[in-house]
């Protein structure tokens, strides 16, 4: 299917998912999902961990053979056409895949040998990079010396140095203190500004979902909602109300009697619903509860209350721990029996 | 116009020529074969363990055991083990670093490698040869005790013994990737070691005269690829031979083809 961009000519989209479906035995980690990304847009896959993200970029990414359905990048078929994927994408994996022993230069030479980058761009192209992600002064340092940082920002550098037509990301902040994501994202979209390059990203951060164009939320392998953050947001309606009382229990029921909200979610404490104008509620609703308020909070809704409201639980809920991460993650290339 | 279209591809001459072959891509062996090298540069206790091992059972067994052993054709037992503790080096080295892969593929730089756009067959080629030059490499260190334990060097020795080993080490890496792309779990790692390699060490005649031997036990030395080894640096090294030196070279390299074949075969299948 053609998609009619901004200055009215047709653009076939860069990746083209249908139907796309992965089993592990009977569980399907991935149960069918359907997408187009057009050139140049940043497409955030949300959800928790286990949702089903990592085996679609596998698939994407040609490391794992579709149980059902079909994935196109750049007009060429994962399966099929797995060696001409290969070389028009980049990846950056959730874990770190530099080699610590190799200095920064290696880790890029050796990338350039293997994606074939013609001899005569090799050094310009590794200093260009280097220097995009500021790390040009530590080009021969051994990456053992390397924070967490600054390897997230090599291993983007490596995945550009091919000059991909697609730079896939797998929850590539995770694990990153706040200023240091900010950096990365800046140094993403700096990318996208000069290569035009698109971005497909997975992660189960909020924050780091509302830097995408557009997010599709994927929940037990299912697409639940696609859209742009702020139109995913408008489905919340208005505000986001949280408060916690005396006794919720008691609240909740005079909340939705008195005032008349009809969803309400109790969980850790706390009550929250939505309503249109939070801060011309909160003193009606103060006034009119039996019980004593501890604390109340009104914000605009964000990417989370999204998620909460289409799944009923809070994206956090489902974090596992790094040993189930490991053990998830053997379990999906069959390493280990359940 | 078709300039720009290559560079943006990032794929130059070589790349496509490799791409139509489909299945022999020099840089990216040579890449793997040189990153072993560096790392194995920059890990020097790998080759600290791999003396002291060496050593020890060279000396101790050597010295210990000499006095209940009956020379073979002059030699004496410290002599006579000698290839045997180069050839534990080498199986030890190669399969350790055919092994590593289990790991590096799923959490390390191989992860990385196996997602470009280049032949697996070049990935195991290049991983063969990065084994094999890593532990010829220890081999060699082994070597330089040949004074000590009585053994003399002279130039021709040591080029047929270096050339010896390095085949030698390429049969053990190869049938350690066979292992590695087989393995299921990380669990077996470490069974790798009594399963496979003390059995291969101590079944391949590196400890023992294989003349006179209960036909069953011949029979696994026979079986034994790492046998051929042992007999053929013996061989160039002391100069004792059971039969001709080229059985041994047939038999290595047919083995490692196979094996490196076999490799190939489950790599592709697992897709």
């Amino acid at each position: 299917m053609a998609i009619l961009s901004d200055q009215g000519f047709v653009e076939r989209p860069v990746i083209r998912v249908e139907g796309l479906k992965k089993s592990f035995g009977e569980i399907a980690a991935v149960d069918g999902v359907s997408f187009e990304v057009r050139p140049g847009e940043i497409f955030g896959f949300l959800g928790p961990n286990g949702a089903g993200k990592t085996t679609t970029i596998k698939m994407l990414c040609t490391l794992l053979k579709p149980t059902a359905g079909r994935a196109l990048i750049v007009g060429h078929d994962v399966v099929a056409e797995a060696a001409a994927v290969r070389a028009g994408i980049g990846i950056v994996f959730q874990d770190n895949t530099l080699d610590e022993y190799l200095t920064a230069d290696q880790n890029l030479r050796y990338h350039a040998m293997i994606y074939h980058v013609p001899r005569g761009q090799r050094e310009e192209r590794i200093q260009r990079m280097l220097e995009l992600v500021d790390l040009a002064d530590r080009r021969s340092d051994v990456v053992r010396t390397f924070s967490g940082g600054m390897k997230r920002r090599l291993e983007i550098a490596r995945a550009l140095l091919h000059l991909p037509r697609v730079l896939f990301l797998d929850e590539p902040t995770v694990g990153l203190d706040p200023q240091t994501r900010h950096y990365v994202w800046e140094y993403l979209r700096e990318m996208r500004r000069k290569h035009n390059i698109t971005i497909f990203l997975t992660t189960h951060y909020m924050d780091e979902a509302e830097n995408a164009d557009r997010i599709a939320i994927i929940d037990y392998g299912r697409i639940i909602a696609l859209d742009t953050p702020a139109a995913l947001k408008r489905m919340v309606g208005g505000d986001v109300v949280t408060l916690s009382t005396a006794d919720d229990e008691r609240a909740r029921q005079e909340i939705s009697t008195r005032l008349g909200v009809e969803e309400i979610l109790q969980r850790d404490g706390h009550l929250t619903f939505e309503v249109e104008n939070g801060e011309s509620f909160v003193p009606r609703l103060v006034s009119s509860l039996g019980v004593p308020v501890r604390t109340v909070s009104v914000r605009s809704p964000g990417l989370d209350d999204v998620f909460l409201r289409l799944t009923g639980k809070a994206i956090r809920d489902e974090e596992a721990g790094s040993a189930d991460r490991l053990k998830s993650r053997l379990r999906e290339r069959g390493r280990i029996k359940r | 116009m078709s300039v720009s279209v290559e560079t943006r591809r990032g794929r130059g001459p070589q790349g496509v020529v490799a791409a139509a072959l489909g299945m022999f891509d020099p840089e990216a062996v040579w890449m793997i074969w040189q990153r072993d090298l560096v790392r194995f540069r920059r890990q020097p206790t790998r080759l600290y363990g791999s003396i002291v091992r060496s050593v020890v059972w060279l000396f101790a067994l050597g010295l210990g055991l000499r006095q209940s052993f009956v020379p073979v054709s002059g030699m004496n037992y410290t002599q006579f083990i000698f290839p045997g503790v180069i050839a534990m080096a080498l199986i030890f080295a190669s399969l350790q670093s055919a092994i590593s892969v289990i790991w590096d593929r799923e959490f390390g730089f191989l992860k990385e490698v196996m997602v470009a756009p280049i032949p697996r067959s070049s990935l195991l080629l290049g991983k063969a040869l990065g084994g094999a030059s890593t532990a010829t490499l220890q081999g060699i260190i082994v070597l330089a005790f040949a004074p000590l334990a009585g053994v003399p060097l002279t130039v021709t020795s040591v080029v047929a013994g270096v050339a010896l080993m390095f085949l030698t080490s390429i049969a053990m890496t190869s049938l350690g990737l066979v292992i590695a792309v087989r393995m299921t779990d990380f669990e077996g790692f470490g069974s790798i070691q009594n399963m496979v390699v003390m059995p291969m060490f101590l079944l391949s005649g590196a400890m023992f005269p294989t003349n006179d031997l209960p036909v069953w036990l011949s029979a696994l030395l026979v079986a034994n690829p790492l046998s051929y080894g042992v007999h053929a640096v013996r061989g160039v090294l002391l100069n004792y031979y059971n039969y001709p030196l080229a059985l041994d070279v047939a038999v290595l390299s047919v083995f490692s083809g196979a094996a490196l074949s076999i490799a190939l075969w489950l790599v592709e299948r697992e897709g």
